[in-house]
């Protein structure tokens, strides 16, 4: 009985922490991100949250804390912790499926499955969000957030974010 | 009443970190004095977006730094509240941006050493460290890359640009060598596994900017003399100066938070 009622709140923490979105891709969970590693529950019922950072300096992450601490309390867990870890360091292959698509949706193109330094480096071939078009070109490798490039699509012209490998 | 200067106890590990954190400080706040003033917006985006990746990492650096030496300092008070002479990074990084090629090979001699050096990084025996190191190497391969660019588009660019390029290259030089500088305090890390030892990077790092400059029709010099001095507090002028306004707020305000 304790064993599922614990199982059950665990459950309830995961999820409010879960619910939590990046302010920057307010369509992406930081559960579609990868970035939600664990949620611990301690022996005097208080709530632990692991989560990775996505690039070093990524202004989100102390708001993405901030919310999850937040999200808690709404559920009913008062005093809960966030700590960051850093090691196995984050990367875009933990980008769920549901994340991808719902990336593509937004008008962001999802970065390629793989974060080998060959997908790096190797000759990129990002799909146009807006007409799916394979006909794009990179136009600035640096975009509107640490995490994306800016790129063009040559069939439908529009410009679109590229959520990089990493 | 101005905030003073903390004490920081350099054991090996806490200076080594110190050192590599004060270099992405001091780098990435040098890229932020371009932001607004960049030849384009794509390149102001550009920089902007290399000096938070380097802040980033030195704000993980000196969290580390603070954390081994435990005397209750932090990251905050680790950037803020040293002085000039207490501050361990290379001397390139506080060389001022100059013209955009000066910032542009600044950069590319750094990225193409902190490339090689990250990616020598993740196998250090110490846990964090290898952790940040599998960070940044992913980021400063992107750096390295853009940077490369447009060492080829201003060296092979206009009489102008390739002018520019070539003075830059040749000015900041004698800066480089400190990147593969050692000194006692570091053998022992790197006999330990903690550290990599950087002069076995060297013959690769002057592979990849030997290409890139070739490419841009640019020389390197050759001269080899080194200048040193930052990684044991002997700065330029030009660090002073830099501090002077990053660290103005918390001396003026100690504590100040908003």
């Amino acid at each position: 009985m304790l064993a599922e009622r614990e199982a059950d709140l665990r459950r309830r923490a995961w999820d409010a922490a879960a619910s939590v979105v990046d302010p920057e891709i307010p369509v992406l969970t930081v559960a579609d991100l990868g970035v939600l590693r664990e949620v611990t529950l301690r022996d005097d019922g208080s709530v632990e949250v692991a989560i990775t950072p996505t690039y070093s300096g990524c202004p989100a992450m102390s708001t993405i804390a901030f919310d999850i601490a937040v999200a808690l309390e709404r559920a009913g867990f008062a005093d809960a912790t966030v700590r960051t870890v850093l090691s196995p360091a984050w990367t875009t292959d933990w980008m769920s499926e549901e994340g991808r698509r719902k990336l593509r949706e937004y008008g962001i193109a999802p970065p390629s499955p793989a974060s080998s330094r060959r997908a790096l480096f190797g000759i990129q071939q990002v799909q146009c969000p807006q007409c799916g078009s394979a006909e794009t070109e990179l136009l600035s490798e640096f975009g509107s957030t640490s995490c994306k490039a800016l790129w063009r699509c040559r069939s439908c012209r529009e410009p679109f974010d590229y959520f990089k490998c990493h | 009443m101005a905030a003073p200067s903390i004490q920081v106890s350099e054991t090996p590990l806490v200076l080594y970190t110190l050192r590599r954190a004060d270099d992405a400080l001091i780098l990435g706040h040098r890229l932020s004095e371009w932001c607004g003033h960049a030849p384009m917006l794509e390149e102001d985006m550009a920089l902007a977006n290399i000096a938070l990746d380097l802040l980033g990492q030195a704000r993980e650096l000196y969290g580390y730094a603070a954390k081994v030496e435990g005397k209750g300092n932090d990251e905050d008070k680790l950037a803020y509240l040293r002085d000039v002479r207490q501050y361990r990074n290379l001397l390139l990084a506080e060389q001022p941006n100059g013209d955009f090629a000066r910032t542009i090979v600044r950069q590319f001699v750094y990225s193409a050493f902190a490339d090689l050096y990250w990616r020598a990084m993740m196998a250090s025996t110490d846990e964090t460290l290898s952790a940040i190191a599998a960070k940044s190497e992913k980021e400063s391969a992107y750096h390295l890359r853009h940077c490369s660019e447009w060492v080829v588009r201003l060296g092979d660019g206009t009489a102008e640009s390739h002018r520019r390029a070539q003075t830059a290259i040749d000015d900041l030089w004698a800066f480089t060598g400190e990147m593969f500088s050692v000194d006692d305090s570091e053998r022992g890390l790197i006999d330990a596994g903690i550290a990599v030892d950087p002069t076995s990077l060297r013959a690769r790092w002057l592979k990849t900017i030997t290409e890139v400059v070739s490419e841009a029709t640019l020389v390197l010099p050759q001269n080899d003399w080194m200048q040193q001095g930052g990684r044991i507090g002997n700065h330029s002028e030009h660090l002073g100066h830099l501090l002077s306004e990053l660290q103005s707020m918390q001396r003026t305000f100690p504590g100040a938070t908003w």
